[in-house]
């Protein structure tokens, strides 16, 4: 179907099922419940999660395919962002305008750094592009502020243009469906929350998802796991690799600008640390931890990270005593004692050991732990059909 | 390539359920059918504080959320009741709001206007929070503020001293108890008049962003309108640790004062920079050379140590003062954790006891009602004498502190003189004085 191998249909319908039933699958435990506290079934860290996969599949065009590691693959978010935002500024809350805007925009910012960035290989590529995404963020933090509004971050104010505004909504909509309208369905103790901005993301998610595919399979992806494999080799056949680095590079850039427009449209305010190191820093970490190089791999590590920084962060030792509140009081005590650094504003603590232990015993990442799990259960062998071979 | 497909048959009978299911969607579908945002239906209210855990001013962060539990154990009729029983107005009575036990929740902002947007919206959106109070930064300030707006609960924001929270970016459904840059410019400026005299060439350097800009906007000011000329303003960027280079020319410009617009860490740096420089020991233009820092606070003051000898700045509340309400706040706070509290802990405890005692007078959690109950409120007893809330801009004022680095400090905490206690008038602004103008508070929001 849809022009897939039977394999990359399989995987792209379990994608399509989980997004659209994700409501459902990550709020297992009852409202009230003690549990709750691990629910993610709120819309705004589903967006997140969509948001931020299209983000993390759009870096592993490029890293996982040609091998080449930007650290400022940020800069394109941040970019997508401040256009879409000047859109609403501008125009109106309809979200297709800034949406384009959005990638336009950062697939010409990408031609730019890519093309000086590209000329070099390896850590001195890593390097320059960090230099580039560093730069765009002081620029947009101070110097360009009449344009980025600086620390406080650029949104719409009631005295903008908004030139195509007439009688519009005033939060952002796609021809009058408000992204914030949300629909709740009551099921015993349970409730879902079904946001129309959620399915909005999850859609343009999953025609993200599919042209990745897409690449993944051409003959075009083949040549940028030739340069991957070695470069020196296709040099030698007489082949020139900067025009497919090029293209990889603002391809994945415009995933970047999408996403950046995205977290615009679902939240009108940009700031500028969205361009900062550690934003950069995070999508490496979410394709390495998923698993560089596959298909599901990005997605699966952005929900991963998304999720500890947003449910693990607000578990502070009044949640923790609560869970412990069973124990004797100085064990109990105790206890907080050694998990409270763990948890609440440690939480990156616990994100770095996933990631040591993920990199060390897992180097294919998660998808490389599903596939393990699978051949435990002795279908492993015969085709793992979820978790596509990373590439090389 | 095309293993599968889709048959005339197949797609008839997914129609069919897909038709059916949209039927009987109307019937267990329920929009949210309450009043407004998150109204507390069960025994319990939450609370949102959304603090920075981590990053630049984790410390401040830290000290806030001690304030904010604190607060809610008063709330709940636990401790000593703290402020409580000074605050000017009796509608709480420690048995939680209205009936209703409060909870909370605490959220990691990094200092970062995204993360905290994110954070609360979770607060917002999965536990239910009616208030979102806290914040160390402007910028976070008025993100979260916007976010707050929009989705109709109330903000109390806590540390942010740029004019624009409650200026350009003031909205409806948020209110600021501390006191901001325009303020302080207003109050410094006499006491520096007094100390340094009228004639003097003033050197700034600023933090690059918005905060930075309007301290500098405001102290330039105040001090000009003394008579003292700006000789020159140098933009600092934030994460710059190392300010060596920024503070040679200062010797060379012919200025006799340096003003740092710097917060937190940046400030412990560029002082005691400044410092090692042997800036102080100079005599320039026959007069002796001095630092002034804007914004204090207790933890900067501790970071910059013994450098901060003598240098003036200004403060919303120190637990130095002597009133019934700061000294009940200190008893209780040194009770519960051993030290005296920053003027950072103080604002949030007032924001959660103002925000409580609005619901209690108004009677209810609705966001517009307590909107009503806190515009023009008037109180006292928490700790910065007679202070109203006012409506124009939901900016509360109250007297300033001019506060001097203690020459011999006995503690790691009696780090800081007060100087003088700026009367409210002396501070008090048009709302449409230039540094506050542009913004619209909007109607205020009780969301869906």
């Amino acid at each position: 179907m849809f022009g897939l191998e039977r394999k990359d249909t399989t995987l792209f319908l379990v994608v399509i099922a989980m997004t659209m039933l994700a409501p459902f699958l990550l709020n297992p435990f009852p409202q009230g419940s003690a549990m709750a506290q691990f629910n993610a079934g709120y819309p705004d860290l589903m967006q997140r999660f969509v948001i931020f996969g299209i983000f993390a599949i759009g870096f592993n065009i490029l890293f996982g395919l040609t091998g080449y590691l930007s650290f400022g693959h940020a800069a394109f978010l941040g970019v997508g962002s401040y256009a879409a935002v000047w859109m609403f500024k501008l125009l109106s809350y309809n979200i297709v305008p800034a949406l384009i805007l959005s990638v336009i925009v950062a697939s010409l910012f990408a031609l730019v750094i890519g093309y000086v960035s590209l000329r070099r290989s390896g850590i001195y590529f890593s390097i320059l592009t960090l230099a580039f995404a560093q730069m765009s963020f002081a620029l947009a933090y101070s110097v360009f502020t009449p344009l980025t509004n600086g620390e406080t971050g650029l949104q719409v104010y009631t005295s903008d243009p908004q030139y195509l505004l007439g009688n519009g909504p005033n939060v952002t909509h796609l021809f009058g469906l408000e992204m914030r309208s949300t629909t709740t369905l009551h099921l015993g103790n349970w409730s879902f929350d079904f946001g129309v901005g959620y399915y909005f993301c999850a859609i343009i998610m999953l025609i993200s998802f599919y042209v990745a595919i897409r690449i993944f399979r051409s003959p075009f992806g083949m040549m940028l796991r030739a340069i991957k494999s070695n470069q020196t080799r296709m040099n030698y056949t007489g082949l020139n690799k900067r025009p497919y680095t090029l293209a990889a590079f603002v391809i994945s850039g415009m995933y970047a600008g999408l996403a950046g427009g995205l977290l615009a449209c679902m939240d009108p305010l940009a700031g500028a640390e969205r361009m900062q190191w550690t934003a950069s820093g995070e999508v490496v970490i979410m394709t390495i931890l998923g698993g560089a190089g596959t298909l599901i791999g990005p997605i699966l590590g952005a929900g991963f990270i998304k999720y500890f920084e947003n449910i693990f962060s607000k578990i502070n030792d009044g949640v923790l005593h609560s869970w412990f509140s069973w124990l004797p009081d100085g064990i109990e005590n105790f206890v907080v004692k050694v998990l409270a650094p763990f948890f609440g504003e440690g939480w990156s603590l616990s994100m770095g050991l996933m990631f040591m232990l993920v990199v060390i015993f897992l180097p294919g990442g998660l998808v490389e732990g599903g596939r393990r799990i699978g051949a435990m259960f002795g279908r492993g062998k015969a085709d793992p059909a979820p978790a596509p071979k990373p590439a090389e | 390539m095309s293993k599968s497909n889709f048959t005339r048959r197949g797609l008839l009978k997914t129609g069919t359920v897909v038709t059916g299911a949209g039927l009987a969607l109307p019937t267990i579908f329920t929009s949210r059918a309450s009043a407004y945002t998150n109204e507390p239906t069960g025994d319990t209210v939450t609370f949102g504080f959304n603090v920075p855990q981590s990053g630049p001013y984790a410390d401040e962060g830290a000290d806030e959320l001690r304030a904010f539990e604190l607060a809610v154990e008063h709330l709940n009729g636990e401790g000593d009741g703290g402020m409580m029983s000074t605050f000017s107005s009796k509608a709480l009575d420690g048995t939680g709001i209205l009936g209703k036990k409060v909870a909370y929740v605490t959220g990691d902002t990094q200092t970062k206007s995204d993360v905290a947007r994110a954070s609360a919206q979770s607060m917002i959106q999965k536990d239910g929070a009616v208030m979102i109070s806290g914040g160390s930064s402007s910028g976070v300030a008025v993100a979260v503020q916007g976010l707050c707006q929009e989705a109709g609960v109330i903000f109390m924001a806590a540390l942010t001293h740029s004019n624009d929270t409650t200026g350009k970016d003031k909205k409806a459904n948020g209110f600021r108890h501390f006191f901001n840059a325009y303020m302080s410019g207003q109050a410094l400026a006499p006491v520096l008049g007094k100390a340094y005299g009228t004639d003097r060439q003033a050197y700034h350097l600023t933090a690059d962003y918005t905060w930075g800009w309007t301290q500098q906007a405001s102290i330039a000011a105040a001090t000009e309108a003394l008579g003292w000329k700006t000789v020159n303003n140098v933009l600092t960027p934030l994460a710059e640790t190392d300010f060596s280079s920024y503070i040679a020319p200062v010797l060379n410009s012919g200025a006799d004062v340096l003003v740092l617009n710097h917060y937190g860490a940046n400030m412990v740096n560029s002082l005691t920079q400044a410092v090692q420089f042997g800036l102080r020991d100079k005599m320039v233009n026959g007069k002796q050379f001095e630092i002034v820092v804007p914004l204090y606070s207790e933890l900067m003051a501790k970071g910059a140590g013994a450098n901060i000898k003598g240098v003036y700045g200004s403060m919303n509340w120190n637990w130095k003062l002597e009133d019934a309400g700061t000294k009940a706040f200190v008893q209780s706070f040194g009770t519960k954790y051993g030290f005296p509290p920053s003027n950072a802990a103080q604002t949030c405890y007032a924001q959660t006891m103002l925000y409580a005692d609005a619901v209690a007078r108004a009677g209810s959690f609705e966001p517009c009602a307590v909107v009503a109950a806190l515009e023009g409120f008037d109180f006292d007893g928490l700790g910065n004498g007679p202070t109203s809330y006012r409506a124009a801009d939901h900016q509360c004022f109250k007297d300033v502190l001019v506060m001097k680095g203690k020459d011999e400090p006995t503690d790691e905490f009696d780090t800081l003189d007060i100087v003088e206690i700026t009367p409210r008038a002396q501070v008090e602004y048009e709302p449409d004085n230039p540094m506050f103008a542009g913004g619209d508070l909007g109607q205020c929001n009780n969301g869906a």
